[in-house]
């Protein structure tokens, strides 16, 4: 390397977070590592509970009281995330760390006006009140919302869903963060409306210059969107790389398989969809080796005891035993 | 209504107001509380006597042009006593309730918010305050330091901690959990953040209920306490001494018992029906179907 590597923003790694439960300990991430590179957007795809949701509660904080961190680092510019105090920790969020959640029709105080929850999050700023309302009707007037000095007064029940997932990412890029994680945040809209939505998000991502790190189980907005994309399965990220490379060739069979899975790619007519046959493995008692061999089609008898690392191909990386062989 | 009036929703006083123009229980309650607030407030210029002053030739008079509603066994116009005594029952229902539901709020987000120990203690305590009778627990407390209007307001304050306090612990509970409480939690804000500026607004409304529907109860009280003896001294006048008085000259005269009653039931009826107007304005899930 001539040059020396640009510090990527968010660093995960080797993450293990497991949840206690009656059953056991449920080991919801394991040895989770990605990283986010300044200034470019970063995919989770991954299906229900493949721990998307886990990974960014770690990451800003706030898992769940039985929830333990078993080992690893989340380091946000070089910091250790996990060793920070909480203080220092609050400082972060809402600043450098920002988040958008997944429904707004909750995420939204109902008794507060946009206005006021929009001065609210400005709060370390000593300014005064009408600067404060100047920056949100800017923040409003970006992420296209018409008329922002009247919505100002609205209270989030007069707006519409989207309109309301507006108003958050609005809040959430009004202190130009260097992070932006955004869990979901089109799901809970209609298609039409989840293009516009992403269209915007570049657009202020590339003004602002903050990285993103995008959770969604929809390939084509992360296609659409992403520069990179982490694909993660029971726990464990089985294949990471660059938009290009995942979605024109899959090398994990998991991978592939979501991919054949996306009704988007489907071309031919056909009256059964495609899916991936079985259920995730139970997290409590996690059988050896692979934990996706048994809804492979391609599984052999040694990815029942090894078990795969991640293993750089060609500039990305994969988790499977086969993959690393054929290759 | 204009289209524009439909685009933009009035404040809610204003909106409050207009959802309470059309109920005519809660008006009437309105009324009779703003009637209430201005004698009471103007009581030093509405009493047409000295509310102490003795008139021997004029004892348990009926009601008459010179005295509205009488006199009483000292020959007092039992008309000026209620007003001033109206003043003792507003000033220890506004003291009462502000102190006892700004110890409430604190207390209840605490439980609600803080630690489960924490809760655990703070729920045993207000059950075992409600669990005391309120009578027995206001003579151990006069017995311990003598009767006064202060005693009384304390007396009140401590036995309605609990009530403020469960209804904001149970408000408490069922927001935190809410996801716009976490994006918060997200965006940086601290504990007290939380607690005072998203929190409080959304439980302000059911508080704001519960202590109209409570002023009638603490009336009550401070009537039942001074009735006994146990509240302000004579002769200043109170509602419960006013009903004492006429009750021991029940057999002379029916008009000061008849007279003192008047305002304890205008004062639950008042603002019992403004309160429960004002429920149904703001919680419309409550409202009884018909």
């Amino acid at each position: 390397m001539s040059c020396p590597p640009v510090l990527p923003v968010l660093e995960v790694d080797r993450l293990s977070v497991s949840y206690r439960t009656e059953r056991g300990d449920l080991k919801a991430l394991r040895n989770v590592s990605l990283q986010v590179p300044r200034g470019e957007i970063v995919g989770i795809v991954g299906e229900s509970g493949c721990g998307k949701s886990t990974l960014i509660s770690a990451m800003i904080r706030l898992l769940a009281p039985n929830a333990q961190l078993d080992s690893g680092e989340i380091r946000f510019r070089g910091e250790d995330l996990l060793s920070l105090d909480l203080e220092s920790m609050r400082a972060l969020r809402g600043d450098e760390l920002a988040m958008v959640f997944q429904d707004p029709m909750t995420s939204l105080n109902p008794v507060l006006s946009i206005g006021r929850q929009m001065r609210d999050i400005q709060y370390r700023l000593k300014e005064s009140k009408a600067d404060k309302n100047a920056r949100s009707m800017r923040m409003l007037e970006k992420v296209g919302i018409p008329d922002p000095q009247a919505r100002l007064r609205d209270f989030p029940h007069q707006l519409s869903g989207g309109m309301r997932q507006r108003v958050a990412i609005a809040m959430a890029l009004m202190m130009k963060p260097s992070l932006l994680i955004a869990d979901e945040p089109t799901t809970a809209l209609d298609a039409t409306l989840e293009v516009q939505i992403i269209h915007q998000l570049k657009a202020l991502q590339a003004e602002i210059g903050c990285s993103i790190l995008f959770i969604s189980h929809h390939l084509g907005v992360i296609a659409e969107l992403c520069d990179h994309v982490v694909v993660m399965y029971a726990g464990e990220v089985v294949e990471t790389g660059s938009v290009r490379e995942i979605f024109h060739s899959p090398s994990h069979p998991y991978t592939r398989m979501l991919l054949a899975c996306d009704p988007g790619g489907i071309t031919e007519r056909t009256k059964v969809l495609p899916i991936i046959r079985g259920f995730l493995p139970d997290l409590v008692d996690l059988p050896a080796g692979c934990v996706y061999r048994d809804r492979c089609d391609m599984a052999t008898e040694a990815c029942a005891e090894q078990k795969p690392e991640l293993k750089d191909l060609d500039g990305r990386k994969v988790a499977c035993l086969l993959t690393a062989e054929s290759l | 209504m204009s289209r524009a009036k439909l685009l933009r929703p009035d404040g809610l006083l204003i909106s409050t107001w207009r959802k309470l123009r059309r109920d005519p229980l809660g008006m009437f309650g309105l009324i009779i509380v703003l009637l209430i607030g201005v004698l009471t407030v103007f009581a030093p210029w509405l009493a047409p006597y000295d509310p102490n002053e003795v008139d021997v030739y004029s004892r348990l008079l009926p009601p008459s042009g010179d005295h509205w509603l009488g006199t009483d066994q000292l020959g007092r116009d039992i008309y000026s006593r209620l007003l001033w005594g109206g003043r003792v029952a507003m000033k220890v229902s506004l003291l009462a309730i502000s102190v006892s539901m700004a110890i409430g709020i604190a207390l209840g987000m605490l439980a609600g918010y803080g630690p489960r120990w924490l809760d655990r203690i703070l729920v045993v305590t207000f059950d075992t305050i409600r669990s005391f009778p309120t009578i027995m627990f206001a003579l151990a407390i006069v017995a311990l330091v003598g009767s006064s209007l202060n005693t009384v307001i304390v007396i009140i304050i401590i036995a309605s901690i609990p009530i403020y306090g469960r209804v904001v612990r149970t408000q408490t509970l069922a927001l935190r959990d809410r996801d716009f409480i976490l994006a918060e939690r997200a965006m940086g804000a601290s504990t007290v953040r939380i607690l005072f500026r998203h929190v409080m607004p959304n439980i302000a409304a059911p508080l704001f209920i519960l202590a109209s529907m409570d002023v009638p109860v603490v009336v009550g009280m401070e009537a039942g306490l001074s009735f006994l003896g146990l509240g302000v001294k004579p002769p200043t006048p109170s509602w419960g001494s006013i009903l004492n008085d006429g009750y021991s000259y029940i057999r002379n005269s029916p008009w000061p018992i008849i007279a003192g009653g008047i305002p304890l039931i205008l004062v639950t009826l008042g603002f019992t029906f403004f309160g429960e107007s004002l429920r149904d304005i703001f919680d419309p899930k409550l409202r009884k179907k018909g």
